[in-house]
């Protein structure tokens, strides 16, 4: 362990909030680490990597929603200690601000210093539960309502790796009341399932791969002790033997296979060999109750199909079909597709469907990038996009190895692929009157959605 | 961009641009000090807030201290917390004022409100002030008895704070003994917690120099306090459970029951959500495991799956860390992932350092089952928009054709990627099918034709403009136009940037002319004369070097730089086992993010718990294995060595300086150019009547060498090729081949016994002598090593056998040579060096 500063900088580099713990490193640490990400491109990379060393000092960073959380130290730690705290410091803080922007962030510094001050103690992590933490904090989180709420980078609902739903996530701060001083009581579980698929040219199934994870979020006063019912016929491990996990003949029987899984520390697995019940006393804040790992077959929510036709010596035509393969009451939201156009492409004419509505196209020309966004499809629709390429030099070879992969991001609300359920969500009652409200809600999202041309 | 200065950036909280600003909070803040109306918190909130805030952004607010003092008087919690972060920000800098806090915070420490005893110890504990380190004692002491465990958790801390501000005094008032009790007897868990991690800390620093703590730290590896740890492990938050994971690694088991009862009380820990904790559980399972080997390979397949499940469900950040993990594991045994292949393929959204460690990974596990999928993968990245990922992909096609056998089809594939026409992967593609030919010159039939389509003007990137002139030189017999295509370069000689490609380009011309004389005769001439006249040294003294040589003797010349290529048999190992072992030892560390020993990259105080031996840090340095030379290194190599007796003054005015003291050649550089451009260099055949150069080569330099070439070398003064290179296979058969010329005893002193326990350490030594070693083995008291050695200037190889027995201190040598006649200064010169072994 022995954390020497944590620091969280903004986009811009600037110091949000600043705690030296152990006082071993020197005084510039801020401005070191944002210089070498800034100029992390010029040796040759995108992105500079979540840890390096600079002068014997090593730092740490994790980006979450366009800030970056950073830890520092001379000592030879455990780099997944480091990270996982950072995470855990970013989720704590965002518990206590309800929403975390660089905003709700500036607002509420003096908030967080509270939080840091009791997270670590001279570079010891001590706590990072939201439920111990709550009372060493005095200062009143400011709320920034959700409407306010500007997300820094539109990507940053992606790419910062917290499997949490944009948008229906709960904003409320564990601090909150509502109005009227009563507290509402209502705990929500969210069964979030992140899908990669890799579809071949020809529409095969390269790899495909569910990360789910079901997520907690607990306003129930008295911690009562919840149990949570999963289906009865789900297995744990498979593939054993040496057999490659991919080896999709084995997994046609019935019931949901999970590769794998792990479990929050609070949950108890006594009964879970038996009956697949997990029992647990929920703690303050959002949580993990378990994280799953699934590469059994299942029906891919959209079908991709290109075509790319030559048509002239400088010209040709893409064609994109999506087919969405889910049931016509489930709606999926926030459909964008990407592909990028060969290099010399100078020009894009788009033609949709006659009766459209909610799309958008747009060629960037800078990246070469083919974008089609969709507000929404219906399960069992089909849409179509035709795009007029024009080039600007006569192209050689082989159109398809300059253009593609297509990718598609979607969300998919009350879905899950794996079909892994919660069959009943059962709270401990305090008395006959106690019925607290019980969200349980299913989403699918894409991860890494690609299909080759 | 640099980021912006001060003034640019966010607006909020208010950004003062002077001093003026910090004047005005003094005021304030005076103003306030002494009023008691009502309100006055809430005003002195904000004004305390701006004064955190102008803190956080980096403002020395450093003058308000005796203000912020004043205003502390105060019930208020909030204004109280933020005044304590205040002090402990700048205490250090204020000794002075400092005392003006002891007396409210030790007031503090005796609150009611077990919140604020314990906010004020730590603000206490945290001033890093020498001189009042006698105020914590007291405070620190009853701390450690509160009956609230929030205080003794802080005090515990502060009994180590207090301990990096004056050893002596914690020390002395025997609070370390007082936390072993508390260790053993908190009801805490924190408590328990936050006394080891002090514990550890304060006994590995007083280890140094008292026996004491030397014995204390030890028995906390004890078995009845690992199992006291162990046994109450899920009592301990995740943090706390890894740092008692982190012990229970160094802790040496006493038998195979005491190993497993150990797993068993931690297998559930493998099923945590928290990666730090399953990486430290893993760490134990392995360490613990090390010697039984069939557990060994049970905790791989055991501990499989949770990391890959640790790898796709957490932040791109955390997969980082766990793939850098689980690249060491494969490295240690590339089977476990062999058939979970698919779980390294990259996804199009990941960052690009994950991406990069799944190629590695990929690199890693491809054997003869899985080549073919991980390859076609690997094809499509070629084509990837992102162009370092591009480049990355086309690396690691190749290296898998490098450590494959069957190559037949990945060859294909990298021929394709020629016809891909994108300039980045023609480039890349070259400098691998180079790469390729070295290994497998079987194939230069397949890619030669290939390469010979590509047109020299479409690359630009001096690596493949290298490799690609590399392949010219070397196939020119093969490449009917090479001869062509290297005179059109040699012609553009001015245009040529990279000075690599000048000397591939010189080197080459030479290859081409031993081969086809008549048709190169005139590139090479212009060649050398452009590449003496080069403003780059190694450039110009290559092309002097050539030259010289070539009036020399032809035949020599050729023996030089174009000698029958040895196909390479592997190229070098950037890391010995001996750092991939340290690193394996520091699993769960950055060692293993850096692909680096932690003595590397830390000084050695702050290198942590992981260090396993300090003695072995500063001697396990990685022998540069030579094996990966070219002959054109060779020379690169020598050229330096011959430029370190010039004057580095002369760089620029080369031969002309004729007055220098450096220099004592009677040639002004003109001459010599305009002697090159007439030179009849009649070809191979003619080059008898040439060879009588009527200059000594070591005078010209000046390198003050001054005996003649001797006709006849003197035994005792044999000289070896430092860079000598030979593949375990060639030696093989030379060893069967050749009749055993000498067979000595020597004895070896006890120095070099005792250096003897790190065998590798010999080899090294030897090395430094240019006796290398072929392959070793043995286990004391015998070792038994195998050296090869060769002439310097002549390939004559001299193979030893040696076995040492440590014991006896008694070497037995047997010497294979193929000139005979020197194999006695040969075993000479290995008597020298063997006896100065283990000698400082």
């Amino acid at each position: 362990m022995m954390i020497s500063q944590l620091f969280v900088l903004s986009q811009r580099g600037d110091n949000i909030v600043f705690r030296d713990y152990r006082a071993e490193v020197p005084k510039g640490s801020t401005e070191t680490f944002f210089r070498k990400v800034k100029f992390w491109k010029e040796d040759g990379n995108a992105e500079a990597p979540p840890i390096f060393n600079v002068d014997g000092v090593n730092y740490f960073h994790v980006k979450v929603v366009g800030l970056y959380f950073v830890a520092t130290t001379r000592v030879n730690v455990s780099p997944s200690l480091v990270l996982e705290l950072l995470q855990r410091i970013a989720r704590v803080i965002k518990d206590y601000l309800g929403v975390l922007n660089e905003d709700s962030f500036r607002k509420n510094f003096l908030l967080v210093y509270e939080l840091l001050d009791e997270v670590i103690d001279f570079g010891y992590v001590q706590t990072t539960s939201t439920e111990v933490l709550k009372s060493y904090v005095f200062n009143e989180p400011i709320l920034i309502a959700p409407a306010r709420l500007q997300p820094i980078d539109p990507a940053a609902i992606f790419t910062q790796g917290a499997k949490r739903m944009p948008g229906t996530a709960v904003t409320k701060s564990v601090l909150a009341n509502d109005p009227g001083g009563r507290r509402r009581e209502e705990i929500f579980v969210d069964i979030i399932e992140k899908i990669s698929v890799t579809f071949s040219s020809n529409g095969y199934i390269l790899t495909s791969e569910i990360d789910g994870t079901i997520q907690m979020k607990s306003y129930l006063s008295g911690n009562p002790e919840i149990r949570l019912a999963l289906n009865e016929d789900l297995n744990i491990g498979r593939g054993g033997g040496g057999v490659s996990v991919y080896d999709y003949r084995s997994s046609s029987g019935s019931g949901v296979i999970l590769d794998d899984c792990n479990f929050h520390e609070s949950v108890r697995l006594d009964s879970f060999d038996s009956d697949r019940t997990l029992s647990l006393v929920p703690p303050d804040g959002e949580f993990p109750v378990m994280n799953y790992r699934m590469t059994q077959e299942f029906r891919p929510p959209f079908h991709v199909n290109t075509l790319i036709e030559e048509a002239g010596r400088l010209k040709a035509e893409v064609i994109i079909k999506i087919r969405a393969e889910f049931p016509s009451d489930i709606i999926a939201n926030t459909i964008a597709v990407q592909m990028p156009l060969p290099n010399y492409t100078c020009r894009a004419s788009f033609e949709l469907e006659h009766d459209a509505v909610g799309q958008k196209t747009d060629f960037k020309e800078s990246s070469k990038m083919l974008e089609w966004s969709l507000k929404k499809i219906v399960g069992g629709a089909e849409h179509t996009l035709r795009a007029k390429l024009t080039f600007s030099q006569e192209f050689h070879g082989n159109i398809t190895k300059e253009a593609g992969p297509v990718s598609m991001t979607f969300t998919i609300p009350m879905y899950n692929v794996s079909k892994l359920q919660v069959k009943y969500l059962q709270i401990a009652k305090k008395s006959s009157s106690y019925n607290p409200y019980r969200w349980v809600r299913y989403v699918t999202q894409a991860n890494s959605y690609v299909a080759r041309i | 961009m640099p980021p912006p200065a001060a003034s640019s950036r966010y607006p909020s909280p208010s950004q003062p641009s002077g001093k003026s600003e910090v004047t005005d909070l003094k005021s304030q803040l005076r103003q306030l000090a002494g009023s008691r109306a009502p309100g006055v918190d809430d005003s002195k909130r904000d004004l305390f807030k701006k004064v955190i805030s102008y803190m956080t952004i980096g403002i020395d607010v450093s003058s308000v201290f005796g203000e912020m003092v004043m205003c502390s008087a105060t019930s208020d919690i909030v204004l109280k917390k933020m005044c304590y972060l205040y002090v402990g920000n700048y205490a250090k800098g204020n000794p002075d004022l400092s005392l003006l806090t002891i007396n409210f915070l030790q007031r503090d420490c005796k609150d009611e409100d077990p919140m604020i005893r314990g906010l004020a110890l730590r603000s206490l504990c945290s001033l890093r002030v020498p001189n009042l380190v006698e105020y914590l004692l007291g405070p620190l002491g009853s701390g450690l008895k509160d009956n609230n465990s929030y205080v003794r958790t802080i005090a515990v801390t502060g009994v180590l704070k207090l301990y990096h501000i004056s050893a002596s005094t914690c020390i002395d008032a025997e609070f370390p003994a007082t936390l072993k009790s508390l260790m053993l007897h908190d009801s805490d868990a924190q408590v328990v917690a936050n006394c080891l991690a002090a514990l550890q800390e304060i006994w590995s620093l007083e280890a140094s120099h008292s026996e004491e703590a030397c014995r204390e730290k030890e028995s906390l590896l004890s078995k009845p306090l690992i199992y006291y740890f162990l046994n109450r492990i899920k009592e301990f938050n995740e943090w706390a459970q890894c740092l008692i994971l982190e012990l229970a690694v160094k802790y040496v088991p006493s038998d195979s029951n005491d190993i497993f009862d150990i797993m068993n009380l931690l297998e559930d820990r493998l099923q945590h959500a928290n990666g730090a904790v399953v990486l430290a559980t893993v760490k134990v399972f392995l360490q613990l495991t090390l010697s039984m080997t069939d557990v060994h390979q049970q905790v791989y397949e055991r501990i499989k799956s949770p990391l890959l499940t640790l790898v796709s469900s957490g932040s791109p950040e955390q997969s980082y860390a766990i793939l850098s993990h689980l690249h060491l594991l494969v490295v240690r045994a590339p089977f476990i992932f062999a058939s979970d292949y698919k779980h390294f393929y990259c996804q199009y959204n990941e960052p690009s350092y994950v991406k990069k460690l799944k190629l590695e990974m990929l690199t890693a596990i491809a054997n003869e089952s899985n080549t073919y999928e991980i390859v076609t993968e690997l094809c499509e990245y070629a084509a990837n928009v992102d162009i370092e990922i591009a480049r990355e992909s086309i690396r690691a096609v190749g290296k898998i054709a490098l450590q494959q056998y069957d190559v037949n089809a990945i060859v294909d594939r990298l021929l394709q990627f020629l016809e891909m026409e994108k300039d980045y992967v023609t480039a890349e593609t070259l400098v691998l099918v180079k790469d390729l030919l070295r290994k497998h010159p079987q194939w230069s039939h397949d890619c030669i034709s290939v390469v010979g389509g590509i047109s020299s003007k479409n690359i630009q990137e001096p690596k493949a403009k290298a490799a690609l002139i590399w392949m010219l030189g070397e196939y020119a017999q093969d490449m009917s136009d090479a001869p062509y295509i290297l005179e059109n370069l040699i012609e553009n000689w001015e245009e040529e940037h990279s000075a690599e490609v000048r000397l591939h380009l010189l080197t080459a011309a030479m290859k081409c002319f031993f081969k086809r004389a008549p048709e190169t005769q005139k590139a090479l001439g212009i060649a050398l004369a452009a590449g003496i006249a080069d403003f780059h040294q190694d450039v110009h003294d290559r092309a002097l070097f050539y030259y010289r040589v070539l009036q020399y003797d032809v035949h020599v010349a050729e023996r030089v730089v174009s000698p029958p290529q040895q196909a390479v048999s592997a190229f070098a190992d950037t890391q010995s086992s001996e750092i991939k072992d340290r690193i394996f030892d520091e699993f769960n560390s950055l060692s293993v993010i850096y692909q680096k020993p932690s003595y590397i990259f830390t000084d050695k105080e702050h290198r942590g718990p992981f260090e396993f031996s300090d003695e072995l840090g500063s001697t396990s340095i990685t022998p540069e294995v030579s094996s990966d030379i070219v002959p054109a290194q060779q020379f690169e190599a020598n050229d330096k060595d011959l430029l370190l007796s010039t004057d580095e003054k002369d760089d620029n005015k080369g031969l002309s300086s004729n007055n220098g003291s450096a220099y004592t050649a009677p040639y002004e550089s003109s001459n010599i150019s305009s002697q090159m451009q007439e030179l009849a260099i009649s070809g191979p055949a003619a080059s008898a009547t040439t060879t009588q150069s009527s200059f000594d080569f070591d005078d010209l330099l000046g390198l003050g060498l001054s005996t003649a070439p001797a006709p006849t070398p003197s035994p005792p003064l044999l000289k070896l090729n430092a860079r000598a290179a030979l593949d375990p296979r060639a030696f093989q058969q030379k060893w069967r081949q050749l009749p055993i010329s000498l067979s000595q005893e020597y004895s070896v002193n006890p120095q070099g016994i005792a250096a003897l326990t790190v065998p590798q350490s010999l080899i090294k030594h030897m090395q430094s002598h240019s006796i290398h070693c072929i392959a070793s083995g043995g286990q004391s008291p015998n070792f038994k090593f195998f050296f090869f050695a060769q002439k310097e200037a002549e390939p004559l190889d001299y193979l030893t056998e040696c076995i040492i027995n440590s014991s006896s201190a008694k070497a037995q040598i047997k010497v294979k040579a193929d000139e005979q006649s020197t194999s006695q200064a040969f075993a000479t010169v290995f008597e020298t060096a063997l006896s100065k072994f283990g000698m400082p």
